[in-house]
């Protein structure tokens, strides 16, 4: 067997100047990676006084939270001056239901196009996969148009439903290849013992799809929140989500720009879809590999 | 009523919601701006065909020649940038590493991040007056330059950068994902030959990986054609029309130069680019599977 023949060169454990290079490699690379969020956070935490030192590298010599709270309830887009407070809110109440309502749309489609296939489901599924390709902006102003006349253009429900419609092909890929590894057979001894469409669904199929409900919810949630141009058409004023708002307070500032208190209002934008990849990071991953290598 | 009728009623109920969604908003409202970009709208839609001079008005504009000058620019070091760094760093982190999974962690972090916090953040680190380079310049290197973000002939490279820091996990996970199922016989044969590890991964592994890092690159080039919170958050397009992206030139001329018919002309580009790109590896794809089925 392989095992009794001796590689040639040392041990690959040992430390040899390959190694050490690929170390070198990898905490230079791992510096790149982490070194914004660093300086982020650093900046963040200074006076601006300080921060006009012109040292971004440098640690805060005292640290000052005073840019956390001006961001969080205080910051100013234009002449309203009340931080990202409300933007957060916002993402919340559109995330959660659009979230909710894409997952289990996903689910029901997947269920459907791989237990109980026919011709026009499969052109349903070409359908959602080639849209998913497409642009947002070939879309938007009849979309516009059709919100407006549904009375939805500018309110909480009609951003949710936009999220809703234009997450199915990512949710609906996702479920079906999940669905696709289930044995037919299971589906198949359910009909015989007379469940029907709906009751296989919420009885077998729904409760043995929780790892794909997991990953989908995550994705579609890091998506959801931190998306941008939707929220922006969408939403209307009253709705903007934090992205939009974190946007107008940095790039549409008069005077002195108070750049402690865009960073600040920064990593609060990142904070949830961050929080959502360091606790769960198995599950994150395993969703860009269902929802990439196939897409 | 019978059985099969009843069920074949609920898989067309259960999938009602998703064919109006298809239907009205991917094939109806992508028509209705493809239709548009054929008449004179400007603020409202116009049913007065004008052939395809928004075309000819698109492409004799010079700042939607600029857009298309500097999606390509970025399009190619961005989808290159992080294919190399991504390949790059899942070969380092095969190699039986420690920590492994923290440095996966950093690596990946920026993926979980918003376009929006990505330019906001390398906004303020390229930031000349009180960024990296006037820390540089701190640390007692007088004449270092790293004016990018403000420098019209560099700032679409700033814009790299960027992108590539968000991204290059991406490639990471799905190179790393593929390595690992790459059997290790093969690893053993050539290491008793004496066959160096680069050129294991450069000659073994790598064309391997070759359909799951096209999948990777498509992704990442159909992400390029959307390209838009990046650059509004990191340069708004600026200096000048230096990082003016089609996606952003199509948004404004919507909604804040009211010229409808052109957007939609610009829309339209957009979406055939998309097929341009997808097309050639579904292709590939279907030859791949067909030969196999061949052999």
């Amino acid at each position: 067997m392989s095992n009794h023949i001796r590689p040639n060169g040392p041990k690959p454990s040992r430390l040899t100047p390959e190694r050490i290079g690929i170390y070198v490699f990898l905490i230079a690379a791992a510096l790149f990676f982490l070194l914004p969020l660093f300086v982020m956070l650093a900046t963040s935490l200074k006076t601006m006084d300080e921060v006009r030192l012109g040292q971004i590298f440098e640690l805060p010599r005292q640290f000052d939270i005073g840019a956390w709270s001006t961001a969080w309830s205080g910051a100013c887009q234009g002449i309203e001056c009340v931080g990202v407070r409300s933007g957060f809110w916002n993402s919340v109440k559109i995330t959660v239901p659009a979230v909710t309502l894409s997952v289990f749309l996903g689910a029901l489609n997947g269920y459907a196009l791989s237990f109980w296939r026919s011709s026009s489901s499969r052109i349903l599924f070409a359908l959602l996969m080639a849209g998913g390709l497409i642009p947002y902006q070939i879309f938007l102003y009849p979309l516009v148009r059709i919100m407006a006349n549904l009375e939805l253009y500018n309110s909480l429900a009609g951003i949710v439903l936009v999220h809703v419609i234009f997450g199915l092909p990512l949710v609906t890929l996702l479920f079906r290849n999940y669905f696709v590894n289930i044995p037919e057979e299971l589906c198949r001894a359910a009909r015989v013992d007379g469940a029907g469409f709906w009751r296989i669904f919420f009885e077998i199929m729904l409760p043995l799809s929780t790892p794909m409900i997991v990953v989908a919810s995550l994705f579609q949630f890091t998506g959801i929140w931190n998306d941008f141009l939707l929220g922006l058409v969408f939403a209307g004023r009253d709705n903007l989500p934090m992205t939009v708002q974190l946007n107008n307070i940095v790039n549409t500032t008069m005077g002195e720009r108070a750049y402690n208190v865009n960073m600040a209002a920064t990593i609060l934008t990142a904070l949830v879809p961050l929080a959502i990849y360091f606790f769960s990071g198995r599950w994150f991953v395993r969703g860009i590999a269902a929802g990439a290598v196939k897409g | 009523m019978s059985r099969s009728y009843k069920r074949s009623f609920a898989v067309t109920t259960a999938l009602l919601p998703t064919w109006i969604a298809v239907i009205v908003i991917y094939v109806g409202t992508m028509l209705w701006s493809i239709r548009l970009s054929f008449t004179d709208s400007t603020l409202f839609p116009s049913s007065n065909y004008v052939g395809l001079s928004q075309y000819a008005k698109l492409f004799a504009t010079p700042k939607w020649w600029a857009a298309l000058q500097n999606v390509a620019i970025f399009g190619v070091l961005y989808v290159l940038g992080c294919l190399v760094v991504g390949f790059l760093l899942a070969a380092a982190l095969d190699r039986k590493i420690r920590f492994e999974s923290v440095f996966r962690t950093i690596f990946l972090y920026p993926y979980a991040m918003s376009f929006v916090v990505t330019g906001l953040i390398w906004q303020w680190m390229m930031n000349p007056t009180f960024g990296i380079q006037a820390s540089v310049r701190a640390f007692g290197w007088q004449d270092f330059s790293f004016d990018w973000v403000v420098n019209p002939n560099l700032a679409i490279y700033a814009v790299v950068i960027a992108g590539i820091w968000q991204g290059a996990g991406l490639v990471m996970v799905i190179a790393l994902a593929g390595m690992r199922g790459i059997e290790t016989e093969q690893w053993r044969a050539a290491q008793i030959d004496g066959v160096p590890a680069c050129r294991i991964y450069l000659s073994i592994i790598l064309p391997q990986l070759g359909p799951a890092l096209a999948a990777a690159g498509m992704l990442l080039a159909l992400g390029v054609i959307k390209t838009y919170d990046l650059i509004v958050a990191m340069t708004n397009g600026g200096p000048g029309y230096a990082t003016e992206v089609p996606a952003k030139f199509i948004m404004d001329s919507l909604f804040q130069r009211q010229n409808l018919g052109l957007a939609t002309a610009g829309a339209t580009v957009l979406v055939l680019t998309v097929i341009a790109v997808v097309a050639p590896f579904r292709y590939a794809v279907h030859m791949r599977a067909r030969r196999r089925e061949g052999a």
